[in-house]
């Protein structure tokens, strides 16, 4: 019975969030607020693999949101919503539906696919230099983005809201709510298989010390580039989310600052620790809406709370460990590595 | 899983503890950028509607159908990002219950948030935007400043007039959708006056650049006979500086996003002499516009931008279609329903940026002006263009 | 067409300059402390803003001064007072951020998001305390524009590229022939030993900071002179960039980053020149990417041979 307690759970907050959506029992500001933590769910945990787990660091990571972003939001305009770029839709909008979810899929595999092209040239350097290649990696598909003008370049892409309510017109429920819970939950899910499996203990090996690694027959290379592709891949997720959430896409929002937004969350979660990002990707969601009313000094109060927290738990909230570890009681309900 | 859920049970409850109403106030909420890129814009924005919110306030509030309201404005920062301006702007409408929002005030912000806008039911004015995207097929959303279609063959007339110019070049910010579109639409209107390849030279850089030498060698290498700037005056002080350190002598003409107090504070003695199309000339201006200037001067320390004008005018917009509305019933849809209706009826209104219709888009339909920029630093009123 | 190439290499000498300055600030913190300390390009800024305030008192703004002082001592005046008061920071935010996480052993990264961090609250805290207007850096030089055929260029400019050559050359000075120069490249050498030989390590670290930040205020006023318009964000993007040359130039050897920045600098103002100018962030980008797969290690970079 225990081991189906976290699905029941977790089956059991879908369907109070849902409920409490469509009775409009949660306003939509606080769903919204639910939404962007869902996506940041994603996007700390997935660079946690690769900054955390590998013990790389990779600051472009928003780069491959973007990517994941604009194709989704092209394929969804393309196939279900009228556009004046690409005219009548390919299918009936009602299909939209059973459609998303390959959209955020097909999104997966083009970020994981650009993770692929940055992750060839920079696993022949080693340590600070990947920082350097993902950095200009974010800065050159930005650049790209800005160039290409049919999808709007520099203005933005836009079209995805009707897809929405395509979605709503077939059946009148929270969906983008629904499908930001269903793909937080999967992500979670799967980086938590895939740290626990083989390839996981092996990007933790090369964490611990990349020679050894390779001396106890890891295959690094190979290892890295899957991490690599896995984590690139899920800010695709997170950035398809995103563009659907906001029904609009603009380049701008996938720069530099961006990607510092998730070192900020894996770090202050703990490198290592899936149950650490998620928590800090929580945290720092809820605090930047807190202290809202702050305007211009939130931005020196949370720096300076993170300075502060750094220096009594020099290792993140959670450290390298996971609730698990924290509360041993837990494990009855779900084990970890 | 638990740790989610308790998360989510904090928020719950910190954020059910937050509600307020009042009843004898009008809640306006502002979004705009205080932090993030473009600061200043959003501080302009501020004290303009301050301004204006001590001034009814004072006289005991707006009068609607013979009773008094105190007016509210929140402020909501969204830090130049698209997401916080979506969350701040359903934060306005949600939480604070807010009748109209005014902002976000660039195209980035203003094309989601306008969704936002619209799908909930909110009026909503961007003062600067200038995406045609924020009001398209938005009922809800309208916007104070004109469109780039209008500015571009005002910049394309004037020069080929004025400087007798045969050959333009421009330099834009790429990533700027305000710049990148009004330079395009410039090339296009004046390669259909002069000729094809009558732009001799088309450079780009990207915000927050601040070395334009090889633009502009590039530039003055291709001969122009005027160059085109439309960008924002922080860099425009700095691509002056630097053409004349490269021996460009020529004129420059500019766009709105010039016309900001603080060109001549960091341009100096660079920038007389050049002209730009704007929404209103500050020296010489007359009636309101003039004791708007002056009173803004008085209590902020510098003369308004545009932004600050917009914003005034955009926010007595609001006011001004809540008084139309006739009465305040204390239903949030409902009023915010009149005041839509209100606005879109709204036949002409006399802002201090000019005269303003609204056409079935919810753009304004109002005058442009030409000025040069004087050697005291006065913006002098030199020609005015109406659609 | 050859004076508009004698004048982009002019172009790129003097931006490249400013790229070079900020990357030794970068390299030097690097090279000693394995830390990228991305607050640099925010010190950068605070440089500037110290020598906005210092310059614009000495000029009497403020009435602070009985008397107006002549521009030429105002420029040498506030050089010194600019360093010393940026180093100051610098120094103040190792003491107060990096040092107690570096004495509990915390892993690098988090030094690094705790470098994040301060950058941000030097931004912000910029931007609440000063407004968001943009200050005017007053004219310390009477600027004069000299031109040749076409190539045009003033005296800024060529102070700007003396001024790094100069720069340049002192710190190489100091860290190849003084004591307090080899003891900072020991500890970049073997961290672990170098304690063990004497050598006050924590005084070395603060040296390191100083110079390094007074690298950034010399920028700083360099800059400010050449680009009068200060705003709190001047220093992000500035300072992302410089990194990328100060790993370009292979991080943790100064002529690495010296070179390092120039070649930023050429790139970016040559692709500009040849080719469309949207396309510049991409073509730059992508040469540097071509640079480092051809010399994963950067220019002057070392592979370390690694201990097991």
């Amino acid at each position: 019975m225990r081991r189906f307690t976290v699905p029941l759970l977790v089956l059991l907050l879908f369907g109070v969030l849902i409920g409490l959506a469509y009775y409009d029992k949660l306003d939509l500001y606080v769903q919204s607020v639910l939404m962007f933590m869902g996506i940041n769910i994603i996007f700390g945990s997935s660079l946690n693999i690769v900054n955390g787990y590998m013990g790389e660091f990779s600051c472009g990571h928003a780069g491959f949101m973007a990517v994941g972003a604009y194709v989704s939001s092209v394929l969804s305009v393309l196939f279900f919503a009228q556009d004046k770029v690409f005219g009548a839709p390919l299918l009936p909008p009602e299909y939209a539906i059973y459609g998303f979810p390959i959209i955020v899929i097909i999104a997966f595999i083009a970020a994981a696919l650009t993770g692929l092209l940055v992750a060839l040239p920079s696993f022949k350097t080693r340590g600070d230099y990947l920082a350097i290649i993902t950095i200009a990696a974010n800065y050159i598909i930005i650049t790209t983005i800005i160039n290409l003008d049919f999808i709007g370049g520099p203005r933005g892409f836009m079209g995805m809201k009707s897809v929405i309510f395509a979605m709503e017109d077939v059946a009148f429920l929270p969906w983008m709510l629904i499908w930001v819970y269903i793909f937080t939950i999967l992500s979670i899910w799967a980086i938590y298989r895939f740290v626990s499996s083989t390839y996981g203990k092996g990007i933790i090996a090369i964490h611990q010390d990349e020679v050894a690694a390779e001396i106890m027959s890891v295959n690094t290379n190979k290892m890295k580039l899957i991490a690599f592709m896995f984590s690139s891949g899920l800010a695709g997720v997170a950035g398809a989310l995103f563009a659907h959430v906001l029904g609009y896409v603009n380049p701008n929002s996938f720069n530099i600052l961006k990607s510092t937004e998730g070192l900020v969350m894996v770090y202050l979660g703990g490198m290592g620790s899936l149950s650490g990002s998620v928590l800090a990707a929580i945290l720092f969601t809820f605090l930047l809406e807190l202290l809202r009313p702050l305007q211009i000094i939130k931005w020196v109060v949370i720096p300076l709370l993170l300075i502060i927290l750094m220096q009594f738990r020099p290792e993140g909230i959670m450290g390298n460990r996971e609730l698990s570890d924290i509360f041993p009681r837990l494990r009855k309900f779900y084990q970890f590595k | 899983m638990k740790k989610f859920l308790a998360g989510l049970l904090t928020f719950l409850f910190v954020f059910s503890t937050m509600v307020a109403f009042a009843a004898d106030t009008i809640k306006i909420g502002f979004n705009i950028p205080l932090t993030g890129d473009i600061p200043k814009v959003g501080e302009a924005s501020k004290f303009a509607a301050e301004m204006l919110k001590e001034d009814i306030n004072s006289k005991g509030g707006l009068e609607v159908g013979g009773k008094k309201y105190k007016l509210e404005f929140i402020y909501e920062d969204n830090e130049s990002k698209a997401e916080s301006a979506v969350s701040a702007a359903l934060k306005l409408i949600e939480r604070d219950q807010v009748l109209a929002i005014i902002g976000p005030n660039s195209s980035k912000q203003a094309v989601p948030a306008g969704q936002v806008c619209n799908d909930n039911r909110t009026p909503m004015i961007s003062p600067w935007s200038t995406n045609p995207d924020t009001t398209k097929d938005r009922p809800w959303v309208f916007r104070a400043a004109f469109l780039d279609p209008f500015q571009g063959p005002v910049a394309v007339n004037f020069a080929s007039k004025t400087f007798k110019a045969k050959k333009a070049a421009v330099l834009f910010a790429l990533d700027n959708d305000y710049s990148k579109g009004l330079a395009e639409i410039f090339k296009s209107e004046w390669e259909k006056k002069h000729g094809p390849g009558t732009v001799v030279a088309f450079e780009t850089y990207a915000s927050k650049d601040q070395d334009f030498s090889a633009q502009l060698t590039k530039i003055i290498a291709a001969k122009p006979d005027f160059i085109f700037l439309p960008d924002n005056y922080n860099e425009v002080a700095l691509i002056v500086k630097q053409a004349h350190d490269l021996g460009w002598n020529g004129p420059f003409m500019g766009s709105d996003a010039w016309g900001s107090a603080e060109l001549m504070n960091l341009c100096g003695n660079d920038c007389v002499g050049h002209y730009f199309s704007t929404h209103y000339a500050a020296a010489g201006a007359t009636g309101a516009t003039k004791e708007f200037i002056d009173r803004y001067t008085a209590k902020y320390g510098y003369v308004p931008d545009d932004v600050a004008a917009l914003t005034w005018d955009a926010t007595r917009l609001v006011l001004q279609a809540i008084q139309d509305a006739g009465k305040i019933t204390g239903n949030v849809r409902k009023d915010r329903k009149a005041i839509r209706d209100a606005l879109a009826n709204i036949k002409e209104f006399k802002g201090i940026t000019g005269t303003m219709k609204f056409d079935e888009q919810g753009d304004p339909i109002k005058c442009a002006v030409v000025v040069r920029i004087s050697e005291k630093g006065e913006f002098l009123f030199t020609e005015s263009v109406c659609p | 067409m050859l004076e508009s190439v004698i004048q982009n290499i002019l172009n790129a000498l003097q931006w490249g300059s400013y790229y070079s300055l900020i990357a030794l600030g970068y390299c030097l913190v690097y090279g000693v402390l394995l830390l990228i300390n991305f607050a640099h390009g925010d010190i950068f800024m605070v440089g500037a803003y110290i020598a906005f305030f210092v310059s614009t008192l000495l000029l009497g703004h403020y009435g602070f001064l009985p008397f107006a002082l002549p521009k030429g001592l105002v420029l040498a005046l506030t050089i010194p007072l600019t360093m010393f008061l940026t180093s100051c920071v610098g120094v103040f935010i190792e003491r107060v951020a990096y040092r107690p996480l570096r004495r509990k052993g915390a892993n690098r990264l988090y030094v690094v998001i705790t470098a994040l961090m301060a950058g941000l609250i030097l931004e912000n805290g910029n931007l609440a305390l000063l407004g968001a207007s943009r200050k005017n850096f007053p004219e310390l030089l009477d600027k004069t524009v000299y031109t040749l055929g076409s190539v045009a260029f003033t005296n800024v400019k060529i102070i700007v590229i003396l001024a790094a050559f100069l720069v340049f050359w002192l710190l190489n000075f100091i860290v190849t022939k003084t004591k307090i120069g080899m003891a900072m490249r020991a500890i970049s050498y073997d961290r672990f030993a170098v304690p063990l030989m004497g050598i006050p390590v924590d005084t070395i670290i603060v040296f390191t900071f100083v110079l390094g930040s007074s690298m950034a205020a010399i920028a700083g006023i360099l800059f400010a002179m050449s680009y009068p318009i200060l705003d709190p964000y001047m220093g992000a993007m500035v300072g992302w960039k410089a990194f990328i040359a100060a790993v370009v130039g292979g991080i943790g050897d100064i002529r690495g980053a010296f070179v390092g920045g120039f070649i930023l600098g050429f790139v970016e103002i040559l692709v500009v020149a040849f080719f469309p100018s949207t396309f510049r962030d991409l073509i730059a980008f992508t040469i540097l990417l071509i640079i480092l797969s051809i010399k994963p290690t950067g220019i002057f970079g070392v592979a370390k041979t690694t201990k097991i």
